[in-house]
């Protein structure tokens, strides 16, 4: 015979002792998260910088219900099939609470769905897809993050108020970008019926050939740009848009370009004069912001990004929704998550019964320069609460036996 | 689009085809030189742009800049003659591909690598000290350092045509191109023509890399993005002609470029936005390419390469003693689920190996006793996966037929795809199998209103019983022990012994009546269909699937699970798909560094089982004498 399969029933061995071998003392309270550590992360970095400082207030202060909270973190593989398996380890090898956390929009759906199906609390963290809280919402799955449709529609006012006919679009080529487009040719159309859309590029996430795309902006002749871009092909399109006059003369209103972890590279490149929802870390003088600035720059000598925000609340949600729940009990959570208050560096928020949506708004501003780098001027917070549509809307939106 | 926009994407397509030129080069040369396909080299094309953006900014100015750019390129040569002596260098008498597998490994570690070094965040170059600004062109404004890349390309592609064309250096290359063993036969000495060659392309795609960092951020995706289109730009271009490289790379940018230019057009009826068809214009050439002209458009029919590798040994029946030992086996498979109640991850993680055992089998049958390398056998699964989940989506079928429809559209689109791949042989059969997976993966992508685009179907789960997981456990297992057994009846029928016929000698095979072509034809569709099976088990293991399915990175690991396990064995496949699933949701839940870890875990492996781990096993059970 050959020796071969001795390796395998090894292996197998090997791996049995190991799963065997996982103790279930209970001494803390298990949250699962997931993310696409590897694929993002210069949003993901910064934001388990900020969920490990939530962790940390929220045990220096005894924990949730006399137990401390216990945080574990997977890779997804940014793929969704990876997700769900990474999401069935959390829940039936660690035996986690809750699981909370993604980024991308479509791994986000996946999990939602997962967690309909198995009955398994989740807290979409970051990933901005409407349909995670309404066509394709559930029971168990609630989000902190302002949606596509919350952001698109915060920028509404800038776009219309420039009163500009010829638009062009831009944006990469997956669900949120196609989804950021819709939002924003839906709610233009319905505010200035006369508006003409003369272009609209989607070029692949993270492929984008920019010089070719600013100039096909150009030769469109539009009078005004909406940007979706993120990330490296932000970086690409701004500059190339610079070098070949895309911008100038021309009103440009983008999605999330106002983020530290998008405007920061881009340096003294930043292009001044853009309406952005983003976050400007070190112009915002509320109290509870500045104290979190504070406890992050000691922690971790670095500034925060967006990312550490939505970490750090992502905890703190958590521990508040435990506490409402006086249990870890899945049902019992998805009835405390309903108008459950938290305080975050932007105020208080809640998440609403009626489609399980955060409050939580965001920054409105436009790019500015300042001792050669990018920052956000005339901005101002604009409450989550004010851009949702109401609770009767929503209701028509999410499947009928989630309500 | 008028005429001078359209001249002018023009412009924008030469310059983007020069960086294109640059990666794709290299690989072009190392490749024809010493037959390895290295996948690590979007990752020195990567460590490039990281490098020259160190110097542009810690230095800085224009000798930072410009010199860094020189430095960069030596510097990247340097670390691909290093990996070409500590690493690759003892795996050359490996079997073939097996090479890829080493160099799969170090695209992993020098991504963390990369990560750790320069941290998370994109990082933007300062612009080209001299070269900042733009000219105007037909009223348009060209960036300076546009029409700089435009020169650099054919420059470059100049002076290497004529150290190929008229130094030793370059004639040694050009004959060990055609027949390797050869030229060391002459005496030549093969491992410092091999390093040297290796660095060179390091060294060029260094070079490519650091150009770009006056018009990209530095970012940590870019290794994956650069290798893809690298490959099409060599095989469109033909494997070994630089020339065919350049102009590979110009086709390419331009249809890309052309088609960003055209926009969006409505046609009456309806509404097309053709920059979306960037997702999938160069495999779209590639296809046609490789179609129309088999070698390229400039390459020449691949030299036949004298293996250093070990001779094969035919494959025998399984003994007894194996027999017995895969019942065993499978016994203590069917107790897993009263294992597993203690810890019920046990079954969720055996699905996914069972799962994967299916995906590796039926890609190694072809492989292996095929002798096609599919670079491209997610298509199969993620047809599959598509296939029953459309159904349940649109039809709302029960999951038995899905389950049996999965198979039958995996098979159709293998012998659809298979009819022309066969016709190919060696690398171009696996660029085209590749090319044909990214079609398919950009049609589904791309086609929402059908398969719901990047977010893919959602909620595709198994009814009870199934929805219990030993349940949904012991279907697969019945299901992944029919497959493997159908596809090692196959292998043992007339039908295995005339398709290994045809992999060994084509002319012979022929000559006692075998008509090769249909044979491997219909070898190509059955491990399709089997494929498929995988991919329906998939769809209703998860519950859901996306483009991810199909996506090149899991034909990549079905190779390197097909390579670790040993690709001239027939356990080979099931111990490989095991080791590397179980090996991949243990190392992933470390989740700082995991990528590292993987890559250094299989290149330990890599080194220590140079034939992969059955193969390894098994000689080394002919060694010591006693008899199987």
């Amino acid at each position: 015979m050959r020796p071969t399969r001795h390796v395998f029933t090894l292996a197998l061995a090997a791996g049995l002792a190991g799963f065997a071998s996982q103790a279930s003392a209970q001494q803390t309270i298990k949250i699962g998260e997931l993310n696409s550590y590897k694929a993002q992360p210069a949003f993901l970095d910064p934001y388990k910088k900020g969920m490990d400082l939530a962790l940390e207030e929220v045990n220096a202060k005894g924990g949730v219900l006399g137990k401390k909270l216990e945080l574990i973190s997977r890779d997804d593989g940014a793929n969704p099939g990876e997700a769900v398996r990474v999401a069935e380890e959390l829940v039936t090898r660690e035996g986690v609470v809750m699981i909370a956390g993604t980024f991308l929009s479509h791994i986000g759906l996946a999990v939602t769905n997962f967690a309909g199906q198995k009955k398994v609390f989740f807290l979409a963290a970051e990933p901005l897809t409407d349909k995670i809280t309404w066509q394709n919402g559930n029971k168990y799955t609630y989000r902190l993050r302002a949606t596509t449709y919350m952001q698109t529609a915060m920028l509404m006012p800038a776009a219309t108020a420039a009163k500009k006919k010829r638009w062009a679009l831009v944006y990469p080529n997956f669900e949120y970008g196609q989804s950021a487009a819709e939002n924003f040719k839906t709610l233009m159309k319905k505010a200035q019926p006369d508006v003409e859309f003369v272009t609209e590029q989607a070029p692949p996430l993270g492929k984008i050939d920019a010089g070719a795309v600013a100039q096909a902006i150009d030769d469109a002749k539009p009078d005004a740009i909406f940007n979706v871009l993120f990330g490296g092909d932000l970086a690409k399109f701004v500059r190339e848009g610079n070098t070949r006059g895309v911008f100038k003369n021309r009103t440009v209103v983008s999605l999330l370009s106002g983020e530290p972890e998008y405007l920061d590279p881009l340096k003294d490149e930043a292009p001044v004069g853009w309406t952005v929802t983003g976050y400007p870390w070190d112009k915002i003088k509320t109290p509870a912001h500045q104290a979190f600035v504070a406890a992050y720059q000691k922690k971790f000598n670095d500034y925060p990004r967006l990312g550490s925000v939505v970490g750090y609340v992502t905890i703190k949600s958590i521990a508040a929704g435990i506490a409402k729940a006086k249990s870890t009990d899945t049902e019992k959570l998805v009835e405390a998550f309903k108008d459950l208050k938290v305080d975050s560096p932007f105020g208080p928020f809640i998440y609403r019964a009626s489609d399980h949506q955060a409050t939580m708004g965001a920054y409105v501003g436009k790019i500015a320069l300042e001792n050669g780098k990018g920052t956000m001027a005339d901005f101002k917070y604009v409450d989550g609460a004010s851009m949702l549509p109401s609770d009767a809307e929503v209701r028509k939106l999410r499947p009928t036996e989630t309500n | 689009m008028t005429f001078s926009a359209f001249f002018f994407q023009a412009l924008n397509g030469l310059s983007t085809a020069s960086g294109l030129f640059f990666i794709a080069v290299g690989l072009s040369l190392i490749f024809g030189v010493s037959r390895i396909i290295n996948i690590a080299h979007g990752s020195l094309y990567m460590l490039g742009t990281y490098i020259a953006y160190s110097f542009a900014t810690y230095i800085g100015g224009a000798l930072g800049f410009w010199g860094g750019i020189v430095a960069t390129a030596l510097i990247v040569g340097v670390i691909g003659a290093l990996i070409e002596i500590v690493l690759l260098r003892r795996v050359y008498r490996a079997p073939e591909l097996f090479q890829l597998l080493a160099t799969f490994a170090l695209v992993l570690v020098i991504n963390d690598a990369t990560l750790w070094i320069w941290g998370p965040e994109d990082l933007l170059g300062p612009r080209a000290p001299g070269l900042r600004g733009s000219i105007e062109v037909l009223g348009r404004q060209l960036p300076s350092y546009d029409l700089f890349l435009i020169v650099i390309g054919p420059l470059v592609l100049l002076v290497l045509h004529f150290s190929l064309a008229r130094t030793r250096f370059g004639r040694l290359v050009r004959a060990a191109t055609q027949d390797r063993e050869m030229v060391s036969a002459l005496g030549v000495n093969q491992a410092v023509l091999f390093t040297s060659v290796f660095a060179l392309g390091a060294a060029l795609a260094g070079f490519g890399g650091a150009l770009q960092v006056a018009r990209e951020p530095a970012n940590l995706a870019t290794d994956l993005v650069a290798i893809g289109d690298a490959f099409v730009v060599v095989v469109v271009g033909g494997m070994g002609s630089i020339t065919g490289a350049y102009l590979a790379a110009v086709i390419i940018a331009e249809v890309k470029a052309v088609c960003i230019g055209i926009g969006v057009v409505d046609f009456g009826f309806m509404t097309v936005n053709f920059s979306k068809l960037t997702l999938v214009a160069e495999f779209l050439v590639m296809a046609v390419v490789l179609i129309v002209r088999p070698y390229g458009l400039l390459g020449r029919p691949q030299a036949f390469v004298r293996s250093i590798a070990e001779p094969e040994d035919p494959i025998r029946a399984a003994m007894p003693a194996l027999k017995a030992l895969g019942a065993v086996v499978l016994v203590v498979l069917l107790c897993l689920p009263l294992l597993a109640q203690t810890s019920p991850y046990l079954l969720i993680l055996g699905i996914d190996v069972l799962i994967a055992v299916i995906f590796a089998t039926s890609l190694h049958f072809i492989m292996g006793p095929g002798g096609m390398h599919s670079f491209g056998h997610a298509a199969y699964f993620g047809l599959g996966a598509y296939g029953a989940a459309l159904l349940v989506k649109w039809l709302a079928v029960p999951m038995g037929i899905a389950l049996l429809a999965a198979p039958l559209v995996a098979f159709g689109g293998a012998l659809l795809f298979g009819w022309f791949a066969v016709r190919l042989s060696g690398v171009y059969l696996a660029m085209l199998t590749l090319a044909f997976a990214q079609i398919v993966w950009a049609l589904v992508f791309q086609w929402e209103a059908l398969t719901g685009g990047s977010n893919g179907v959602i909620g595709v789960w198994p009814p009870p019983p199934f929805d219990k997981a030993w349940v949904y456990y012991l279907l697969t297992l019945v299901l992944a022990v029919v497959g493997v057994l159908l596809l090692r009846r196959f292998l043992f029928a007339p039908f295995g012994y005339a398709m290994r016929a045809g992999r060994d000698s084509v002319l012979r095979a022929e000559a006692i009546g075998i008509d090769v072509k249909r044979v491997h034809w219909l070898g190509f569709a059955i491990a399709g269909c089997v494929c498929g099976i995988a991919g329906g088990l998939f769809a209703f293991a998860k519950g859901s699937i996306s483009p991810e399915t199909i996506h090149v990175s899991r034909s990549i690991d079905g190779l390197v699970m097909v390579l670790l396990g040993g690709i001239q064995t027939l356990t080979g496949p099931i111990v490989g798909a095991s080791v590397f699933a179980t090996l991949q949701d243990t190392v992933m839940r470390q989740t700082e560094y995991w990528r590292a870890l993987l890559g250094l875990i299989i290149l330990l492996l890599v080194l220590a089982f140079p034939q992969g781990i059955v193969g390894a096993f098994s000689s080394l059970w002919r060694k010591s004498g006693v008899k199987s």
